[in-house]
Order: structure tokens, then C-alpha cells, then sequence
């Protein structure tokens, strides 16, 4: 077993008295003394502090680095503003989901990437792969922590006033506390909020600073989860893989217009062939999200039944969202039973548990655009 | 540290039955599990009138991280079920050894509990977990 890896903010989850878990291949918090339940709540009223720095952190520069990365990205990055971000997949050949990733234009030359902790080598290879001519930096010395919730913006105002001028998807450098940062207005849990990342030598010194304002508490990959599932938004590995289509995976709306069909800089990207026809032609499954009657959590791997009993799909995401108070789930079922208010049977335990297909988010999201 | 309470018997699963006055046992489950578990949102216990075995499957208790299956220290008729968790499972979390018990049993032979673990016994399978 190769020993597990750990971020810069390891020995203060240990204080925090964290309970430690293995997540893609580092040992990360899953939840604080608090509780998942009570840490998602504080993050949707107050400020949750996320541990972030697992993902991978990588710059990449060139002269036309945007139109290179378009090739292997369904987005229009050259129409990014500088500073400006994007949630966007990475597609294989056949147009499945290699990860997914927030793409950051710093300058014309320079474009900053996020993607996951568990895909990080594997994207970084492949990028690489294709990108010969451009330079590569792996930020391994910079962790990431994310600032979530209600009142995160009234905080950073307090850290780093220029940062609360940013809409969603935009960042800047700024400092806090004398500390270099780069900091985005983004996140996953569907809050307004920002993430910032920070040299790892600092890191520790930041999140103390942070949680040394009482309306912030350390948040931990369970409530990250549940966060995150509330606000309808995918886990790749989970909700998305290497054989499902961004289009199957009900995320058109990441890819930009201009590489569509009819658009300036239409397909030319790894993969486009399938993509633009799931778009022109449609997909035979859909990713959508769904409302449970009851209590019963359902989970990841439970089957979805039609009223006959046959099996139609299968749910990959689901658990049980603290702010709406019931089981919230989403998975894959065939188009013709994806539109909202579809009544469906999703089996627990060999019984049958009524589920109905919702419009996600489950929550209504926060996120600031001025 | 979780709370152990002298005066019961438990599984190694983390049950605990407590033989009461009238000759039925309550089942329930450990402070040292509903911590491990984290908050309990939905309890599924078995119904009035059925039968339960010694060492097998008797419901499950789903907390928002992941499903467990609860297994019956004792064979008997299912005399009684806590129903109050129907609405507040998080009584699971508060009260594990008093309000959030799941049944009450009605035993074949009660001195199956014997072969349960004593709380010292019990001790020892916590620390070690």
C-alpha cells in the first residue's frame, strides 16, 4: 500500500479534530466534530472553510495557448476575458468526459486550471500529450482553500476588499494578511463564495486566520458532497466517466455556442464528432436529478424502475440533503423519461421507493454576478 | 470518548440489548456507533409481530453518509418498535441507550445474550476500532 499523501492543512484537520479519510490517494477530513448535517447548514447560512488542496493546480503558457487548448476543450477561451474562468470538460476522442475542470485566462498567454485530485496525473498527461510546444507548471507548492456560504462575501471584505468586486468566474491576485493569493469568485456547493489559493508554506497560517472569525467552521468532504449534490452539480467518476457524453451528462451549457454546430469555431475539439451529434440528433440517456418520496436515502448504484418494473437506468449520485431536509439523488435515465415530474421507482433494499424527476439545483444558488 | 454503559450486553456490530423488567430486551445501538456514523436520518426497523434471529439482519439505520445494517442480539418476536424515529431519527445521535432505541424482543431463551459482550469487553472492541 503506498502511504498516503497529505496536504499542507493535515496536522490542523488532525487538531480540528477531524476524522480522516482516504480520498484519491491523499488522507483528507470527511467531517469535523460537528457533523456533516451541521457543517452543511453552517456552510448555506454562514462561511464553510474547504480544504481544497488535493486538486491539481497547473499553469500553462504559450504563445496561442487558447486556441491549442480548444482543441482538447469544448469552450471558446479565446473569448475569455483575462482573469475571467470557466467551468469546462476535458473530452476524449470518443467525446466522453476525460475530467472536469475550472480553466482561468490570466493573460492571452497564460491560462490557470483546476481539475480533480483523482484525475490530476492522468489530465496533466494527457494535456501534455497534446500541448508539446507550450510550458507546463505544476503548482505543487500552492494549496487551495475554498470559502463557501451566505456571508462569505461580507468576510472577504474584511481580507481582501478588491476580491468582493468580482462577479462569479472571475478572479484576481490580491494578498491577505500580507500572504500572496490567487483568489476566484467560485466554488462547488452552489453559495456564493471564493477559492484561494495560497503558497503551501502559508497555507496553514490563512485557514487559522479564517477560522479564527467565529461565523467560519472547517467543512469536510461530507458535507462537500452533500453541498454539492444539493446544488445539482456533477462528481466526475461518479455522475460522469470516460463514456459519457457531455451531452448525456445534461452539461450543454458548458459548452460554448461558437463550437457548436453553426457556431465560428464549431467542433475541432477531441471527440466533437460525438459531441455535436448528441446535440443535433439527442441522446438516448440523460443525467437528471430526482425528488424521493419519504426518507429513505438513495444512494449511488440504486436501480430506477418504470411503472411496469423494468429497470430504465441507475442512480449515481444520492443522499440526504440537510437543507431541503429529505433524500435528494440524480442518475441516468432514458430521454424519454427525463422531463421534470416523471414519476419513477428507484429500489432500496428490494423495496420500491417513488421517485419523481426534478430541475436541479435542489436549492436555489447564490452565486454573485453583479 | 463514547459512553459505555455498564449494565448491558452488546455486539461486536455495535447493538446493545438490555433485558428489562417485564422479561422483554431493547435493542438499540452504541453511542460509540451513532458517533461513528454521524448524523442518522432515517431508521428502518422490523415490524410488530415479526421474527428476529440471533446474529441476523433485524433493519437499517441510514445516517447522511452511508447505510448500516442493524443485526439482533437475541432471537425473538418483535414486541414493540420505536416509532417516535420515524420523524426524528436524530434521536439516534442525542439518546442512543434511552430515547433512540429501535425494538423491543420478546425472547426464545434470553441466555443467548450471554455470549454477548460485557461493557468491559465492549471497551476493548471500541478502542480498537
Amino acid at each position: 500500500m503506498t502511504e498516503e499523501l497529505k496536504t499542507p492543512l493535515y496536522d490542523l484537520h488532525v487538531e480540528l479534530g477531524a476524522k480522516m479519510v482516504p480520498f484519491a490517494g491523499y488522507s483528507m477530513p470527511v467531517q469535523y466534530p460537528l457533523g456533516i448535517k451541521g457543517e452543511h447548514l453552517h456552510c448555506r447560512d454562514q462561511v464553510g472553510l474547504f480544504d481544497v488542496s488535493h486538486m491539481g493546480q497547473l499553469i500553462i503558457r504559450g504563445a496561442n495557448v487558447a486556441s491549442a487548448l480548444e482543441k482538447l476543450i469544448p469552450v471558446d477561451l479565446e473569448a475569455l476575458k483575462p482573469n475571467q474562468q470557466t467551468y469546462a470538460v476535458l473530452t476524449n476522442e470518443s467525446g466522453g468526459i476525460l475530467d472536469d475542470l475550472i480553466i482561468c485566462k490570466w493573460d492571452e498567454e497564460t491560462f490557470f486550471l483546476v481539475v480533480n485530485a483523482a484525475c490530476k496525473e492522468q489530465d496533466i498527461a494527457h494535456l501534455q500529450s497534446h500541448l508539446k510546444d507550450f510550458e507546463f507548471e505544476i503548482l505543487e507548492d500552492q494549496a487551495l482553500l475554498a470559502m463557501q456560504g451566505l456571508k462569505a462575501a461580507a468576510l472577504m471584505q474584511e481580507l481582501a476588499p478588491q476580491a468582493c468586486e468580482l462577479t462569479f468566474m472571475n478572479g484576481c491576485h490580491s494578498e491577505i494578511d500580507g500572504m500572496p493569493v490567487y483568489i476566484t469568485r467560485s466554488g462547488y456547493t452552489g453559495e456564493d463564495g471564493f477559492e484561494i489559493s495560497v503558497a503551501n508554506a502559508q497555507a496553514e497560517k490563512l485557514a487559522r486566520l479564517l477560522l479564527s472569525y467565529k461565523q467560519v467552521e472547517a467543512i469536510g468532504l461530507g458535507a462537500r458532497d452533500s453541498l454539492r449534490l444539493e446544488a445539482g452539480l456533477c462528481l466526475y467518476g461518479h455522475d460522469m466517466n470516460t463514456e459519457t457524453s457531455p451531452i448525456e451528462a445534461s452539461l450543454i451549457w458548458s459548452i460554448s455556442k461558437t463550437r457548436r454546430a453553426g457556431g465560428e469555431k464549431e467542433a475541432g475539439f477531441l471527440g466533437s464528432a460525438r459531441v455535436l451529434n448528441d446535440i443535433a440528433e439527442g441522446v438516448s440517456r440523460k443525467r437528471v436529478g430526482f425528488l424521493v418520496e419519504g426518507r429513505v436515502p438513495v444512494r449511488e448504484g440504486a436501480g430506477i424502475f418504470d411503472a411496469d418494473g423494468n429497470q430504465v437506468g441507475e442512480v449515481t449520485s444520492g443522499g440526504f440533503g440537510p437543507s431541503i431536509n429529505a433524500p435528494v439523488a440524480m442518475g441516468y435515465v432514458p430521454a424519454s423519461l427525463a422531463k421534470a415530474d416523471t414519476k419513477l421507482i428507484a429500489r432500496v433494499r428490494n423495496k420500491d421507493i417513488p421517485i419523481t424527476v426534478a430541475k436541479t439545483p435542489f436549492v436555489p444558488q447564490r452565486y454573485f454576478r453583479g | 470518548m463514547s459512553e459505555v454503559r455498564n449494565e448491558i450486553k452488546y455486539l461486536s456490530s455495535h447493538e446493545w440489548a438490555r433485558v428489562e423488567a417485564d422479561g422483554t430486551v431493547t435493542v438499540g445501538i452504541s453511542d460509540h456507533a451513532q458517533d461513528s456514523l454521524g448524523d442518522v436520518v432515517y431508521v428502518e426497523v422490523p415490524e410488530v409481530g415479526s421474527q428476529v434471529n440471533a446474529g441476523e439482519e433485524a433493519g437499517v439505520v441510514e445516517s447522511v453518509k452511508a447505510a448500516s445494517d442493524i443485526f439482533s442480539p437475541l432471537t425473538g418476536e418483535v414486541v414493540a418498535v420505536n416509532e417516535a424515529l420515524e420523524d426524528e431519527p436524530e434521536t439516534v445521535n442525542s439518546s442512543p441507550y434511552d430515547d433512540g432505541w429501535f425494538f423491543k424482543v420478546k425472547p426464545a431463551d434470553v441466555s443467548e445474550l450471554d455470549a454477548a459482550l460485557d461493557a468491559d469487553a465492549y471497551r476493548e472492541v471500541c478502542e480498537d476500532a
